[in-house]
């Protein structure tokens, strides 16, 4: 196919136009230039609150610009000749500052209800702990009812796939960093209907209970926001913030969030979909997940080295090429592609110990990965684009580290 | 007042070259040189905001990398705030002030070439990260966080060039603190007898106001790099929890000093609207005085607001409750001044100049700003348009359409008296009519994007928010062409090309300023003028 620049931005342009329109009101069934009323009570009253001051604010912009728009047809030049000279008046000058003052306190009457309420945490009957990592988002299952020791937690990943989000036009040039320039020219997939809003794992609650949310994150700030909920609140490294939610029965479904504070390079890369499902479906999902937790790690020796390259180029793909780079060619994190360190046998324990335990903004994946997926990575780190050392490094190997 | 002038060049040698104005101690000069550079700044950060918008053209990743898109909103944001609307100002009231005072320079005239050229190192510093980002082999990243720098993004996760641009922070911060003494010192020092301060011009009230907002608060932003530069490199822990300091401190010292620095880039603004629509709509200011105590109000309100950038970092409810009502509190004495500019043209005999139209625009698109800003500080809303696009249209309604603009208006108001030629009618009714419809058509749908659920800051988005970010993206690039216009324009006045101006340019312009002859002479008011 033909790929001059103008000519590939006019197909594609002319192809989300249209592809724009069509998807548009579904993230939820919402508007696209108004705020969402969303799902539960206080995102309505959010809502309604917002409507009222939005009509305020009109009708106060509309009589100040129609002031405006008289006096430029009337006191022109040509239609008033002679100026008056008045630049003072008591009266008018005190109303001017009363009755804004009025209109405030009408505004501030049901903001501060609404504050209040939503500033009252108490009484839930699901605790959900919510940190921020760079670039995913992690839950772990607190208390539900009266268990107060679920041991659930697991890691949401953007599930968009890398394909539909990296579209090069120029191949190097101004930004030779650009991403994935060896894909200038190929066809590109059509973007998902919830393109860059789908996660992996998606978060899962109950209906009709009310959800406390206890957030922080592991890094830098976030901010944990789903639009259907009512509100965000931030998730900042060593606090630990509160919000909560209900989502009434009957309006079990998908909502997606984003993260909404600026965070690095794939701020924009880790949305937040939240899955609520009726309480008894709830209830089964969370005794699976906790069978799964209760399980012994699965440490089957890979048969040969195919097959862990398999399961290490899918693991590396979801967890470390966003900063070391499809092709291992570095990024925010070091380029592994004929470096020393994944090449020398000599840092082939250390290149375990790092992916277990981190080190400096290498986050560490101990308990993000299984013992299986990590031998696989660093398998794979250690075959892949050239470095072919033949390491095949076992499940036993990892979880017998230190 | 001409002969004076006339007889002082006869045995004071202007400099020539380059001379001129690297020495140049002469506020006349010093201000145009600020306002070269405030411009060139204006087209560099909007270079970088072209950068964006073409990402931003469609989702997916096109033409950059996402950590260069931040970078290029980070640099775009420094740029703009620091480099074009701040330094443009002082601009203005290098020249304009000794000038509307009766005083035959600033004060402090050496402190006033300093400050002038400590600016361009200090970008050419922070710049340079940039260069090295796009061009340099291995490109270290160009400070990548956003302008409000948040810790520990900046900190513990911030690109090696954060020293680069902590350092130039630093010599901005010298820059206008020096700036701003040197506009307090003028103006209780050398007003011409009889100019009592009530009898100033609103836009050296508004000056004055802004420079002791600025003392306060520029040592502020000092010590929040200070403590930055600390915890990077001397083992401090102010902003990290782990070693017992606070993340959200730095949010708190930053928005101290940043609420004020808002409130810094928008006085100046009234100040020029104030001269201008009196002057075509040749009535009298309508309330000065109220204009002087509401700007002295909103100055000292400014102190108490700043937590309303930070309503979801988690404040107990008491302290979000206070910073709510204090934040809607401002929006009467703001309300008093667009009354009383509405009060001005009222029954007026107006005409509509290029000032007056820059002038008009800036009074009705400032108070969709304005607006726009009571609704988010309504703070259970604030939740859901905090940190989305609906807050970037409304500080760039305010900063754009309101402090660039009022800029504008400055310009072609004041440039018959600078250069001495009236600017080009035509290009500069084609400047202003393609900004205008330009301008709107970037920033309202933002508005849109914003509440529909886009958080700013993002390099790619989701497809429900193409359609309005593809027309986003044209009125960008739009209102960026359209600002080559000017650049025409002014070239042209520097070049001496147009009708010549007389002294009082504009026929119902009133002021010390228009008693002088255009060009204004090198020095004037050896003599005082006396005022009655």
């Amino acid at each position: 196919m033909q790929s001059t620049l103008f000519h590939r931005a006019a197909v594609g342009l002319t192809s989300l136009m249209i592809s724009g329109m069509a998807v548009a009101s579904d993230w939820t069934e919402r508007s696209n230039e108004n705020l969402r009323p969303g799902v539960t009570g206080v995102s309505q009253e959010v809502y309604d609150l917002h409507t009222t001051i939005l009509w305020i604010v009109t009708i106060i912009g509309l009589l100040v610009f129609g002031l405006i728009l008289v006096s430029m047809i009337r006191h022109r030049r040509s239609k008033n000749p002679n100026p008056s000279t008045f630049h003072e008046n008591v009266f008018l000058e005190v109303l001017w500052t009363v009755v804004p003052f009025v209109i405030l306190i009408a505004m501030a009457v049901p903001a501060t209800r609404v504050l209040i309420e939503l500033d009252d945490s108490s009484k839930a009957e699901l605790t959900v702990k919510v940190t921020g990592h760079r670039w995913k988002w992690e839950y772990e299952y607190l208390t539900y009812e009266d268990d107060n020791n679920i041991g659930v937690s697991y890691m949401s990943n953007l599930a968009t796939p890398a394909e539909q989000i990296n579209n090069p036009v120029l191949a190097g040039g101004l930004f030779p960093y650009g991403t994935a320039q060896d894909a200038v020219g190929s066809e590109f997939p059509e973007k998902d209907k919830n393109y860059n809003l789908e996660a992996d794992n998606p978060l899962v609650l109950p209906s009709g209970q009310k959800v406390r949310f206890l957030i922080t994150a592991a890094d830098v700030i976030h901010s944990f926001w789903v639009p259907d909920f009512g509100g965000k609140k931030d998730a900042i490294p060593g606090f630990v913030n509160e919000t909560w939610t209900v989502v009434p029965e009957g309006k079990e479904g998908t909502y997606y969030g984003q993260c909404a504070e600026l965070c690095g390079k794939n701020h924009a890369f880790m949305p937040i979909e939240a899955k609520v499902v009726s309480q008894e479906e709830f209830k089964t999902w969370l005794a699976e997940k906790k069978e799964e937790a209760a399980a012994a790690p699965d440490l089957t020796p890979f048969a040969d080295l195919d097959e862990a390259m398999a399961l290490g180029e899918q693991t590396y793909a979801g967890a470390c090429a966003v900063c070391h780079g499809n092709n291992g060619q570095g990024g925010v994190g070091v380029a592994f592609a004929g470096s020393d360190f994944a090449t020398n046998e000599e840092h082939l324990d250390e290149h375990i110990d790092v992916l277990i335990n981190g080190r400096a903004a290498m986050p560490a994946f101990g308990a993000q990965l299984s013992p299986r997926e990590i031998a696989a990575v660093v398998t794979y780190e250690r075959n892949a684009w050239g470095n072919d050392t033949g390491d095949l490094i076992q499940p036993q190997d990892v979880q017998d580290h230190e | 007042m001409s002969t004076a002038a006339a007889h002082d060049d006869h045995h004071h040698h202007a400099p020539t070259g380059l001379k001129r104005w690297l020495f140049s101690t002469n506020h006349k000069d010093i201000g145009t040189l600020y306002l070269w550079f405030s411009f060139a700044m204006f087209l560099a950060g909007g270079l970088l905001a072209m950068v964006i918008r073409t990402e931003l053209l469609e989702p997916g990743m096109q033409f950059v990398d996402p950590e260069f898109f931040n970078q290029m909103t980070t640099v775009h944001g420094l740029a703009m705030v620091f480099g074009a609307v701040m330094p443009g100002f002082v601009g203005l009231a290098n020249w304009m002030i000794p000038l509307m005072i009766g005083a035959p320079d600033m004060a402090l005239p050496r402190m006033n070439n300093w400050s002038f050229w400590i600016l361009p190192f200090a970008f050419l510093i922070l710049l340079s990260s940039v260069f090295m980002s796009a061009f340099g082999a291995g490109n270290p990243a160009a400070p990548n966080f956003g302008w409000t720098f948040y810790a520990p993004l900046s900190t513990e996760y911030g690109p090696a060039s954060t020293d680069l641009f902590i350092l130039s922070v630093h010599m901005m911060g010298i820059s206008s603190i020096m700036g701003a003494i040197n506009v307090i010192v003028t103006v209780f020092n050398l007003r011409a007898p009889g100019m009592t301060l009530m009898k100033m011009p609103l836009f050296v009230w508004t000056w004055l106001i802004t420079a002791f907002l600025l003392i306060a608060v520029m040592p502020v932003l000092a010590g929040a790099v200070t403590m930055m530069l600390t915890d990077r490199h001397f083992g401090t822990s102010f902003f990290n929890a782990a070693g017992g300091g606070d993340p959200v401190l730095f949010q708190h010292v930053f928005w101290f000093f940043g609420h004020p620095e808002v409130y810094i880039m928008i006085l100046p603004a009234f100040g020029i609207i104030s001269a201008i629509i009196p002057t075509f709509a040749r009535k009298p200011l309508f309330g000065y005085a109220s204009m002087v105590y509401a700007t002295a109000s909103i100055a000292l309100l400014s102190f108490v607001v700043w937590a309303h950038h930070m309503f979801t970092v988690g404040m107990p409810l008491a302290g979000t409750l206070f910073f709510m009502y204090m934040t809607m509190l401002i929006s009467v004495p703001t309300g008093v001044k667009v009354f009383n500019w509405v009060a001005t043209m009222w029954r007026g005999s107006m005409t509509f100049e290029l000032p007056m139209k820059w002038a008009i625009a800036f009074v009705i698109l400032f108070t969709c700003g304005g607006l726009s800003g009571l609704m988010l500080a309504i703070t259970p809303v604030d939740f859901q348009y905090h940190d989305t696009y609906f807050v970037v249209a409304h500080f760039h309604y305010v900063l754009v359409s309101g402090a660039v603009f009022s800029m504008f208006a400055a310009a072609y108001y004041w440039l018959p008296k600078w250069s001495g030629v009236m600017p080009n009618k035509l290009l500069g009714e084609l400047h202003f009519w393609s900004s205008l419809i330009s301008v709107n058509l970037l920033f309202f749908p933002m508005h849109f994007v914003g509440l529909a659920g886009m958080p700013r800051r993002y390099a790619d988005y989701a497809l429900q928010f193409a359609d309005y970010n593809f027309w986003i993206s044209i009125g960008g690039f739009w209102f960026g062409l359209s600002q080559l216009l000017f650049l025409a324009v002014c070239v042209l006045c520097a070049m001496k090309k147009g009708e010549k101006a007389p002294a009082r340019s504009w026929e119902g312009a009133e002021g010390l300023e228009w008693e002088v002859p255009s060009p204004a002479p090198f020095h004037t008011y050896d003599t005082p003028p006396v005022v009655k």
